[in-house]
């Protein structure tokens, strides 16, 4: 009985019912995606230095996380862009250019090849 | 018109599949429908104690699917209620004894003579649920507000969602204990619902008489009396034959302070 006033007055932490629902959100997230943590970090590793090619970020904020919504599950990117860019930052001649879903087909003339 | 198939499972063992399914399958039968319920867990057969008709059964499901006998011999009626029938499961049989096959053989062969066919599914995601789910027009997951159960109705579900033909599903939560739920130590209803995402069928608060019934053989919902558990079996099945019907209320009385944390959305105490 009192623990519900606890709560709501912040002198109790997490009730159980919370800590479950919170493991139970973490855990079937990775059942659903077969997506480990350890899978998710090397994930997050490649992404970062993917981007890094492009754009300066703050790789500390990066945040890549499994989230559901309904029964869908989706991968969310949070990448904070560094405060200063450098005014001519540019794609390494070296790099392939990284195809992207929702970008139209590249021209030829895009590149990086082509002057 | 033809049966309706519902296929009661969990994932998860001991969570009340067949307990559920002997109260819906009376509920039902007492609903005026005509009503088979089939035990898929071959091997481990328990539908026939639960429901009382353990004594007068003489062939079984394999029997049936091997030929030595008819279907109809194999039914055992249940003389309490107008029109229900038991399929027992094979008690010294290896579950490959049969097929996804020959259950939806089986179910079609019941379709055009009864109005629901409810099959217990083994727990498990393997053979017997395979062959549970093959004649499916829907699905009725089991759990309970709990850690495991919960996680492996989330895996039923999802290996529901991915057959080719889509199979609606709901959920059934049962065992929910309104005072711990009240006071933080239980998943509510609400946050099952938040996890899983699936509709909501109906809550089964944890009840004694629920083994006390099972002790006798005798089904909650074969006898009127207002036990709470019992109402709660009684107003699913009627939410099977399409009626609304609201959630009990889980809570009898509710004081102030339980109607303030109401308020704050910390406890659900509906069924």
């Amino acid at each position: 009985m009192t623990s519900i006033l606890d709560r709501i007055l912040g002198r109790k932490g997490l009730s159980s019912a919370d800590v479950a629902r919170e493991r139970l959100k973490f855990v079937l997230v990775t059942d659903r995606s077969d997506l480990s943590p350890d899978k998710l970090e090397a994930l997050q590793n490649e992404i970062i230095d993917v981007i890094r090619r492009y754009v300066h970020i703050d790789e500390g904020q990066v945040k890549i996380k499994l989230e559901q919504r309904e029964r869908e599950n989706y991968l969310v990117a949070d990448i904070p862009l560094a405060r200063n860019q450098p005014s001519s930052y540019q794609t390494p001649v070296s790099e392939p250019p990284i195809e992207t879903g929702d970008t139209k087909p590249r021209k030829p003339s895009d590149t990086p090849d082509t002057p | 018109m033809g049966a309706r198939v519902i296929t009661v499972t969990s994932g998860k063992g001991g969570v009340g599949k067949t307990t559920a399914t002997a109260n819906l399958a009376v509920a039902l039968a007492l609903l005026d429908k005509k009503v088979v319920c089939i035990d898929a867990d071959i091997g481990l057969r328990n539908l026939d104690v639960v429901m009382g008709l353990e004594n007068r059964i003489v062939y079984d499901l394999v029997d049936v699917v091997e030929g030595r006998c008819k279907l109809r011999q194999a039914m055992v009626k249940d003389k309490r209620v107008p029109d229900l029938y038991l399929l027992p499961a094979a008690q010294t049989r290896d579950k490959t004894a049969v097929s996804p096959q020959d259950m939806v053989a089986l179910t079609n062969q019941l379709r055009p003579d009864y109005d629901y066919i409810l099959i217990d599914s083994p727990a498990g995601i393997e053979w017997g649920f395979r062959n549970a789910l093959a004649p499916a027009d829907e699905v009725v997951v089991v759990t309970n507000p709990e850690v495991s159960a919960v996680r492996d109705a989330d895996r039923i579900v999802g290996l529901i969602e991915a057959e080719e033909r889509k199979i609606p599903v709901s959920l059934v939560i049962n065992r929910v204990k309104a005072a711990m739920v009240q006071r933080g130590d239980m998943l509510s209803v609400s946050d099952v619902m938040d996890i899983l995402s699936i509709r909501l069928l109906g809550v089964i608060p944890e009840d004694e008489n629920i083994l006390v019934s099972s002790n006798k053989g005798s089904p909650l919902t074969l006898n009127n009396q207002t036990v709470m558990a019992g109402e709660a079996f009684r107003n699913i099945a009627r939410r099977l034959t399409g009626e609304k019907v609201p959630l009990l209320k889980l809570e009898q009385k509710g004081g102030l302070l339980k109607r303030l944390s109401r308020l704050f959305g910390s406890s659900d105490s509906t069924a």
